[in-house]
């Protein structure tokens, strides 16, 4: 649903950096995002497209790293893998989960000129 | 686009502010513009915790997911230049909420995000909120909706202040925006601002608008599977109202089977059930907006005055 304000988002910090970084064109962008980021990629792959015309990344590829989903399960005081949110522990079936990693939406690194 | 600090507000419009003015005078993070490349800024606020991280200390965050992604990084083979960012892609509206909670903080006021599905009765428990709670806490609202002032409008029936927020065809309010409209809203030092977000259970949850909590309210009248279908929400939320409690004789809905949704999803999620209809439950209600307010308060000079 709002993955063009994310992809908005991710145009704002492209300009910011490139005051910075000193860099006038982006040609590729890795993202890192994770299953419980709530971000649909196809969606978002879309919404860069469109946002980046007239930008200095217009035409930039759009790399997508996915993440995995970790929990640290409070009764078997171990990380486990989760997809989601209400996931239970697939060893021991308790919901007593504290996400720990999936949740990133991050932009990694860029490839400019 | 404007020049003031680059926001691209499109269809936005703040009540009673000409598009794009920026007299606001609160303290907004386009004055510094420190988000540099190998700041780092790893993002500890993910489970929303209420406590700000400083987040310019630049430490060496060791993540568990090196991916090899496999690019071509070697000299010669790319004619562009590598760099690093490794920057959250919400964080300039994460700045932005930093700025509003910094500006709560000093004001001692409460920020409360309410959050629902249109129709769950936001707006109707808010003004039973306002008749509660009127000559023991001084409220104003902050009303986001896609189009009309109505919501707003209801509010100042109340008596209590009301700025409305259009997004246009924005999905949710941001931080930007709450921004803006603090300005125009001017809450008094000790006061209780609701922030109406519009209704949507999907988009908000991502937004930190500097609140202090999300209360996500979720009527009877809906399913009580909500919990489960829109698990970022219920996640994000400190605190589930489950209203309309007049209607549960007439409807299927299993109170116990929803709530333990809502906690597989936020296990420290507290619940409360009410009718702002019947005015049943709205005690409590009154009482944890108290509370809360009091936190809010805590080191502010009016604490010490009211203690």
């Amino acid at each position: 649903m709002h993955e063009m304000s994310i992809a908005e988002g991710i145009v704002q910090v492209l300009e910011d950096q490139a005051r910075v970084q000193n860099y006038s064109r982006v040609e590729k962008v890795w993202l890192e995002i994770g299953p419980m980021a709530g971000i649909e990629l196809d969606s978002l792959r879309f919404c860069f497209g469109a946002v980046t015309r007239g930008t200095l990344a217009e035409n930039a590829a759009l790399e997508i790293i996915e993440t995995k989903g970790e929990a640290w399960c409070m009764h078997c005081a171990k990380t486990v893998a989760v997809r989601q949110r209400f996931d239970a522990c697939p060893d021991c079936g308790s919901y007593q989960l504290q996400v720990t990693s999936g949740d990133e939406m991050r932009i990694k690194e860029l490839e400019v000129n | 686009m404007c020049t003031v600090c680059g926001c691209g507000q499109g269809e936005t419009r703040i009540e009673g502010k000409k598009p794009h003015s920026h007299g606001h005078d609160h303290a907004h993070p386009h004055e510094h513009g420190h988000e540099h490349g190998h700041d780092h800024g790893h993002d500890h606020d993910h489970h929303h915790h209420d406590h700000e991280h400083g987040h310019d200390h630049s430490h060496e965050h060791s993540h568990e997911h090196h991916h090899d992604h496999g690019h071509a990084h070697a000299p010669g083979l790319s004619q562009g230049r590598m760099v690093q960012i490794e920057q959250d892609i919400l964080s300039k509206n994460n700045e932005y909420a930093a700025a509003n909670r910094r500006y709560f903080a000093d004001h001692g006021i409460l920020a409360l995000n309410l959050v629902s599905s249109p129709g769950s009765g936001k707006t109707t428990l808010l003004t039973r909120s306002i008749a509660h709670l009127e000559g023991a806490v001084e409220m104003s609202v902050i009303e986001g909706d896609q189009q009309t002032a109505n919501d707003a409008a209801r509010i100042r029936e109340t008596g209590a202040r009301a700025v409305q927020v259009n997004t246009g065809k924005g999905c949710h309010l941001d931080a930007h925006m709450v921004g803006h409209a603090l300005d125009e809203l001017a809450p008094a030092d000790g006061s209780v601002v609701f922030i109406e977000n519009v209704g949507n259970l999907v988009c908000p949850a991502a937004f930190d608008l500097g609140e202090a909590h999300k209360v996500v309210i979720l009527s009877v009248t809906e399913g009580e599977d909500k919990p489960i279908k829109y698990p970022d929400m219920f996640h994000a939320a400190d605190l589930m109202v489950l209203n309309k409690i007049d209607l549960l004789p007439y409807v299927e809905f299993d109170v116990d089977q929803c709530i333990d949704y809502a906690r597989r999803v936020n296990p420290a999620i507290k619940v409360l059930k009410l009718s702002a209809t019947s005015g049943e439950g709205m005690e409590a209600w009154g009482q944890w907006i108290r509370a809360a307010r009091g936190l809010a308060m805590t080191g502010h000079p009016l604490a010490a005055q009211s203690a």
